[in-house]
C-alpha cells in the first residue's frame, strides 16, 4: 500500500481523515452559504420575483412586472451638449439607434391600461462598438420605497387578496404607516389618473447613477425623457376601452415620429443619490443630452424588445452605477425574470409553455 | 529542472493560479446569482473578465499539459482510483475551457454586451436567440455544480494522497519530489 520511500503507516490516521473531511465539509459549506442555500433569509432575487409572479398571476414567457407593453424603434440624436460631463461615446455626436418598451406596471399581460397611473418607458442604446446602455423609466415623480426588502414588503402588503382579488387594504395600511419613505409618493398617486398616451408622458430614471467625465470626474445624476410636444389632449380613451395606449400610439406614429429630449439632472451637494423615494428640488442644472425619435412600433409578442432585458445596471464606459440599493436589485432581479421567461419560451424542461402555443 | 516524478514548474505555477482563480469564480459565480445586494454588481463585473482569463491560461496549460507529460501515478494505487484520477483531470480541463465558453454565448444570446473593463467589449459568439440563452444558463449552472464537486473530489483525493498515502502524488504539484 505505502511508497516504499514511506514504508512505515502514518501515524494519527483518525486525525489526518479528519482534516481531509474537515477541509471538504467546510469548503462546500462556505459554498452554500455564498449561495445563500445555507442563507435562507437573505432577500434572493427568486424571493422578489416569487412575490411579484404571485401578485400578477402566472403568464409564461411573459416580463414578471411591466408584463403589458409594446415594442418601439427609432434613434437617440445627440446634442453633445452631455459631452463634457460624460465619455460615454453615445453623447458625443452622431445618432445611435435605440429598441424601447412603452408599458405600464403590473404582471399580467391582459390588464386593462387603466389599472395604474404609471406609464413606463425602456430604451436600449446600442453604440457602434457592442457597448450598451440600457434603462428602464417609470413617468412618476419618486420611487415608492428606497431599498429592495421595503420594496418586497410593499408587494407582499399588497398582494391581492384571494376572497376579494384585491389588496387587504389593512395590511396596506400597516405597510404604509411604517414606512415614511413612502409619502410622497402616495401623495402624487392620491391624485393622479390613468394618461391617456404613452407619448405625452415624461419618464424619470428615478435612481440616481453617475456621469464620468473625460478628466475622470464623476456627477451624479438622474435623468428623465421629457416629450417635445406638450400634451394634446387628444385620445381620451372610450368607455369600457382596456388597450387604448397601443392604439392611441400607432395613430400618432403613423402621423409622424415622437420626440422626447434626453435631460440629465445634476445633484447639488447634499442631494440624495442613494434613495430613489426621494425627489431633488426642481431647481438642479439641467443638460440636455439630445432627442429620443421613436418612429416605428411592433406588438411585444413578435417585436424586438421581446427578448430584451432592460437591466438598469447595463451602462457604457463613461457611466456608472451609484449607491443605490434598488438599481442592483432590479438588476439581479430582472435576471431572475429573464431566465424566467426565455426559459418558458425554450420550453426548457420543467416550465409552463406560453398561451396560445400549440404544444 | 523538471524531473520525471514531479510537475514541470510552468504546470505547477499554472496549476495553482488557476485553483485560486476557479475556485474564486465559483464563489462569485454562486454569490451574484443569489443576491439583490450591492455585491451583485461588483461581482457580475469580476465574473467576466476572470472567466475569460481563465478561459486563455485554460488553453494555454492544455498545451502545456500535451506537450508534456506529467508525472506517473503510483504504481500500486488501485486501477478504480487511476480510473477516476484520469477522468476527474480531463473533467477539469474539459469545464475550465467550456464554462467560459457557455458564458460568453449565453451572454451572446441574450444580446448582453460582454463587457471586459472600461468600454472593452467582446463580440458575440452566438445569434441572439431567447430559447439558446436560456438552454445555455441552464448548462451554466449544472455545470458549475459539476466543477465544484469535481473540485472537491480532486482536493479530497489530493489531501489523501499527501496525509494517508504520502505517495508523492500531492507533492509532485507542490513542492517537487
Amino acid at each position: 500500500m505505502q511508497d516504499p520511500r514511506n514504508p512505515r503507516p502514518p501515524s494519527g490516521l483518525a486525525w489526518r481523515w479528519g482534516v481531509i473531511g474537515l477541509a471538504v465539509i467546510g469548503t462546500a459549506a462556505v459554498f452554500g452559504y455564498a449561495g445563500g442555500w445555507l442563507a435562507p433569509d437573505r432577500l434572493s432575487p427568486k424571493k422578489i420575483i416569487n412575490v411579484l409572479q404571485a401578485n400578477g398571476g402566472d403568464h409564461p414567457g411573459y416580463r414578471r412586472n411591466h408584463a403589458k407593453g409594446i415594442c418601439v424603434g427609432g434613434h437617440f440624436e445627440s446634442s453633445g451638449q452631455l459631452a463634457p460631463f460624460s465619455s460615454a461615446k453615445l453623447f458625443g455626436p452622431g445618432n445611435t439607434p435605440v429598441v424601447g418598451r412603452l408599458a405600464i406596471p403590473g404582471g399580467n399581460p391582459q390588464a386593462p391600461d387603466s389599472s395604474a397611473p404609471i406609464r413606463s418607458f425602456a430604451l436600449r442604446f446600442d453604440m457602434a462598438d457592442g457597448e450598451q446602455w440600457r434603462t428602464g423609466m417609470n413617468a412618476m415623480p419618486v420611487f415608492p420605497v428606497g431599498t429592495p426588502q421595503a420594496f418586497y414588503e410593499l408587494n407582499v402588503a399588497t398582494a391581492p387578496d384571494p376572497a376579494t382579488g384585491k389588496p387587504n387594504p389593512d395590511k396596506a395600511k400597516a405597510f404604509f404607516g411604517t414606512h415614511p419613505e413612502t409619502g410622497p409618493f402616495l401623495m402624487w398617486i392620491s391624485h393622479a389618473k390613468p394618461p391617456a398616451s404613452y407619448v405625452d408622458e415624461t419618464y424619470k430614471s428615478l435612481n440616481a447613477f453617475y456621469l464620468r467625465d473625460p478628466a475622470g470626474q464623476r456627477h451624479a445624476v438622474r435623468w428623465q425623457v421629457v416629450p417635445e410636444t406638450p400634451s394634446t389632449g387628444d385620445g381620451s380613451p372610450a368607455a369600457g376601452d382596456t388597450d387604448y395606449l397601443a392604439a392611441d400610439l400607432q395613430k400618432r406614429l403613423a402621423a409622424g415620429p415622437a420626440r422626447w429630449h434626453l435631460q440629465f439632472v445634476f445633484a447639488n451637494d447634499g442631494d440624495p443619490v442613494d434613495d430613489a423615494s426621494k425627489a431633488w428640488p426642481d431647481d438642479r442644472k439641467v443638460v440636455d443630452a439630445g432627442t429620443i425619435v421613436i418612429d416605428s412600433w411592433q406588438p411585444q409578442a413578435e417585436g424586438p424588445c421581446r427578448d430584451v432585458n432592460y437591466d438598469p445596471a447595463i451602462l457604457p464606459h463613461g457611466m456608472e452605477i451609484s449607491g443605490d440599493p434598488i438599481i442592483v436589485a432590479r438588476s439581479a432581479a430582472y435576471a431572475e425574470s429573464y431566465l424566467r421567461r426565455t426559459s418558458e419560451e425554450g420550453h426548457l424542461p420543467g416550465t409552463e409553455r406560453p398561451k396560445g402555443e400549440t404544444p | 529542472m523538471s524531473r520525471y516524478d514531479t510537475f514541470h514548474p510552468v504546470a505547477r505555477v499554472l496549476h495553482w493560479l488557476m485553483a485560486i482563480m476557479i475556485l474564486s469564480m465559483l464563489f462569485i459565480g454562486a454569490g451574484m446569482v443569489s443576491t439583490l445586494a450591492e455585491k451583485h454588481a461588483t461581482l457580475v463585473a469580476i465574473h467576466r473578465p476572470l472567466g475569460m482569463i481563465i478561459f486563455v491560461l485554460a488553453l494555454i496549460r492544455l498545451g502545456f499539459r500535451l506537450a508534456h507529460r506529467p508525472p506517473p501515478l503510483p504504481v500500486d494505487l488501485p486501477e478504480w482510483q487511476k480510473l477516476a484520477a484520469k477522468g476527474s483531470h480531463w473533467v477539469l480541463y474539459a469545464l475550465m475551457i467550456l464554462m467560459p465558453l457557455i458564458g460568453w454565448g449565453m451572454l451572446s444570446a441574450g444580446k448582453y454586451p460582454v463587457v471586459m473593463w472600461g468600454g472593452f467589449v467582446l463580440p458575440p459568439i452566438l445569434p441572439q436567440d431567447p430559447a439558446l440563452f436560456a438552454w445555455l444558463r441552464e448548462a451554466h449552472r449544472y455545470l458549475a455544480w459539476l466543477f465544484f464537486l469535481t473540485f472537491l473530489a480532486h482536493m479530497g483525493a489530493a489531501l489523501m494522497h499527501g496525509l494517508i498515502r504520502r505517495d508523492g502524488v500531492l507533492k509532485s504539484m507542490t513542492t517537487g519530489n
